[in-house]
């Protein structure tokens, strides 16, 4: 361990100010930081600090996300066997497929992300910020598994710089970059993200399908048991199997349970607000309620619960309304924050025919009101103090 | 009595014992015109010039009545200065005739406010009065709503006040009698439900109001929030409690004797304990012989690990400090810090695991242990700020210098102690306190 601490302070001078590398300063310090805490000490005011610091932040999200990617990788597999009417494809063998199909996406994902983040950072001479490591793994966990890498890439750049660095980096963004990266596509390459073909890998390339299999989300069948006008709806999967996400669908997204064990592990280290996660399930659950009480549809009729369970409400939730930068940041405003993007989601789901799924486009819409529900709940803060000065002084 | 929830203990190692250890008379003693926030000194004396305890070293340049006098009687030794010949330190060497200016006693009974305050002033006991908004030494021509006292100190390592004070008794209620002379309103005491202290018992004519919690609950700026809070227009005086004994004492027997007791703590003190020194003595001479010599460099605070100052042995003890806090420096890197458990660290967070071991106390350095962020977490200085204000906001608005925001956000409560736990908590390691200050000193240049 000297020695690599020997060989950075032997070249560290390179990259400073009138070094040779001048221009990588940015970079050699992301990495240099990566290995080593730096020696930075207090100056003055708090001269002791919390341990804690973004880098850790970040690396606990990432730990959060392991089960839903493990979990997306085999069913990637699970879902490409069953389609190719492989009936005895074994857990490895299934993972193995998964794993070929997943990694280069989120290799893509995080070379053109991390590489603009570097740029940028050099170009604004600041440190490189940690919160692509996250964004760089939420990004192929929303995609569908035969999404062309290309269009990886060129969302991502988009989410990048578009949706993150022209407000000036990590901290100042307005939406939640890897949602952008999905809704670029969505909105430029809607054929490539919607359908019954995409969410199995092979089947967009018209791969051997064994007869009947449709490969649609439950989403989408009952978007079409309601364009059939049909007197039920028909899923081919049980709820058990939504809970465990054996079905077809976004590469993170399937899996409740997988979800649900990132959730724990964000909750428990109070990395996430428990606020924002627990009001976007109470927001959905209600909706689904009140359409319950409407009922004017088959849709409208089905249990409340299943909205909880389906498409990507769960990975939202979880992870992407819970984005602290995005989100709501008083605590009166997370809850106001939570429950209308579950409400929204639910409502978009069922009322739009067009959108089978709401998420996406609700927490969008909501990250785009966070800045309004702060201030009005920061507004109501300051006429309650006013009072309490104005009693206090008489 | 008033309950704190919000809040947070760090435990440190290196409390001080309650044994009391005499310090021998210093080789110097000076008296800091930094340790005055926003103060431009004006010099009364110059080198080997003589003076006693209570002569006046300096005046304030813009109110020429605040004096600032001689803790001991000596000759000048030196007036150090700084960049732009900006005053330091004003030194001075002790003799052992131990004299001081002899000052006439006022009856308190019989005393106006302002003969009160002209005594002060030309004692040099004045700067001691701060007032809030703004956390400045008081303007001895304007009159308070109330007086406002802390009688504990929650910081971590903090000197036991009931162990401090427990030989001042007639010293404090002089000095609260002092008090009610300078409001027509209260004048507050806050006391702590966690460390009973017999000295408070039986004085008559404070409020008393106990507060239970976790640090910040002994900040005088929590406390007024909680009894009386500030807005714009109003005006409140606080007093450090040991100083507040220190002007007791000079009206009860007419000497400016500022002796006081301080704690001496923190991982790298040999025997942490509680020492009597006279205030401005030189740091050399409290922690001699009692600095743990194990090869580490040290640093030496002024105060609290906080919000106290970063000193050296060559400079001398602070006006207001009333603890002297040596901890490791933390300049080294770490391997893959930010992955390891680090067990023997302390966060607030569950991404570690100081939470599993809460009653465990804790040798932390002065590394920053990561790098300045943009804010990217929210809901975290909310946990350790007992006040309903919105700190994130409040901070926002000082940097964007919005002043009718930042003065509807609160403002006028705070000063940077009641902040400093959201700097230590603060994941993107912002400069909190340094951030309310700038805050505060653009008020006072706006509004005055």
């Amino acid at each position: 361990m000297k020695s690599l601490r020997n060989y950075i302070d032997k070249i560290k001078p390179n990259f400073e100010k009138g070094g040779k590398y001048e221009k990588f300063h940015s970079t050699f310090d992301a990495f240099e930081t990566f290995l080593y805490v730096p020696d930075t000490v207090t100056k003055a005011g708090s001269h002791i600090r919390d341990v804690i610091d973004l880098k850790r932040t970040m690396f606990v999200v990432v730990v959060a996300l392991l089960p839903a990617l493990l979990f997306g990788m085999y069913n990637v597999g699970l879902q490409h066997f069953a389609a190719m009417g492989v009936a005895d494809a074994g857990v490895m063998q299934c993972f193995w497929h998964g794993f070929v199909k997943v990694l280069p996406i989120i290799i893509v994902s995080y070379v053109v992300g991390l590489g603009i983040e570097f740029i940028f950072a050099q170009i604004r001479h600041h440190e490189v910020n940690e919160g692509f490591l996250v964004s760089g793994m939420l990004i192929p966990l929303v995609m569908p598994v035969d999404v062309p890498l290309w269009m990886v890439a060129l969302a991502t750049a988009f989410a990048v710089i578009i949706g993150k660095e022209v407000f000036g980096g990590t901290g100042m963004n307005v939406f939640n970059p890897a949602l952008l990266a999905r809704a670029f596509i969505f909105f430029a390459y809607t054929p490539y993200i919607s359908g019954e073909k995409v969410w199995i890998s092979g089947l967009s390339k018209g791969e051997g399908i064994v007869d009947g299999f449709s490969g649609a989300t439950p989403l989408t069948e009952i978007a079409n048991a309601l364009a059939d006008k049909a007197s039920a709806l028909s899923f081919s999967s049980t709820p058990i199997d939504w809970f465990l996400g054996t079905i077809p669908g976004s590469i993170g997204e399937t899996s409740f349970i997988a979800i649900m064990i990132g959730a724990a592990i964000l909750l428990f280290t109070g990395i996430a607000s428990w606020r924002i996660m627990l009001s976007v399930f109470a927001g959905g659950y209600l909706m689904g309620l009140i359409f319950n009480c409407i009922g004017a549809n088959i849709y409208m009729d089905m249990p409340a619960y299943y909205h909880l369970l389906l498409g990507g409400f769960a990975f939202g939730a979880v992870f992407m309304a819970t984005d602290p930068v995005t989100a709501a940041q008083t605590n009166t405003g997370k809850i106001i924050y939570g429950l209308l993007i579950g409400m929204f989601a639910v409502l978009i789901r069922v009322v739009n025919p067009g959108y089978p799924e709401g998420m996406m486009l609700s927490i969008l819409f909501m990250n785009a009101m966070a800045p309004l529900i702060d201030h009005y709940v920061v507004e109501s803060n300051i006429r309650r103090r006013m009072k309490r000065m104005n009693v206090a002084s008489k | 009595m008033i309950r704190l929830k919000k809040g947070l203990d760090i435990k440190l190692v290196g409390q001080a014992a309650r044994e009391l250890v005499d310090t021998p008379l210093a080789d110097s003693y000076a008296v800091n015109p930094i340790d005055f926030v926003g103060l431009t000194p004006k010099l009364l004396v110059k080198v080997d010039d003589e003076v006693k305890a209570g002569t006046p070293l300096f005046f304030d340049k813009y109110r020429p009545q605040v004096l600032f006098s001689s803790p001991v009687s000596g000759k000048v030794k030196a007036v150090n200065r700084g960049e732009k010949r900006k005053i330091l330190e004003v030194v001075i060497e002790p003799d052992s005739k131990n004299e001081y200016e002899v000052f006439q006693t006022v009856d308190l009974n019989t005393a106006s406010k302002e003969s009160v305050i002209d005594q002060m002033l030309a004692s040099g006991l004045w700067p001691m009065i701060i007032q809030r908004p703004y956390g400045v030494i008081a303007d001895p021509s304007k009159t308070p709503d109330a007086v406002f006292i802390s009688g504990f100190d929650s910081a971590p390592l903090a000197p036991e006040m009931d162990f401090v004070l427990q030989n001042v008794t007639e010293d404090l209620k002089m000095g609260m009698e002092v008090m009610k002379k300078l409001t027509p309103g209260k004048v507050h005491l806050g006391v702590s439900a966690r460390q009973k202290n017999p000295v408070f018992d039986g004085l008559q004519g404070i409020d008393v109001t106990t507060f239970d919690g976790p640090h910040p609950a002994g900040n005088v700026g929590v406390q007024i929030h909680h009894v009386a809070p500030i807005g714009k227009g109003n005006l409140i005086w606080t007093v450090d409690i040991q100083n507040l004994a220190i002007i007791g004492r000079f009206f009860r027997t007419g000497r400016v004797d500022m002796t006081k007791i301080i704690a001496v703590a923190g991982s790298e003190v040999e025997h942490p304990r509680y020492q009597k020194i006279i205030s401005g003595a030189r740091i050399d001479s409290i922690v001699k012989d009692n600095v743990k010599q194990n090869g580490k460099s040290i640093r030496f605070i002024c105060g609290n690990v906080l919000t106290g100052t970063k000193t050296t042995l060559e400079n001398h003890f602070g006006f207001y400090a009333n603890q002297m806090t040596l901890i490791p420096e933390g300049n080294h890197h770490e391997f893959l810090g930010w992955i390891a458990p680090r067990l023997n660290k302390f966060s607030v967070s569950h991404s570690y695991f100081s939470w599993l071991t809460p009653n465990k106390k804790y040798d932390l350095d002065t590394n920053l242990n990561g790098g300045v962020r943009a804010l990217v977490m929210s809901g975290q200085y909310e946990k350790v700020l007992p006040m309903d204000i919105y700190p994130v906001y409040l901070l926002k608005a000082i940097l964007a210098g919005d002043i009718d925001k930042m003065e509807n956000l609160g403002i006028y409560e705070v000063i940077e102690e009641d902040l400093a736990l959201c700097e230590f908590v603060c994941t993107s390691k912002t400069e909190v306190q340094q951030i309310v200050r700038k805050g505060l000193d653009m008020l006072m240049k706006e509004l005055n």
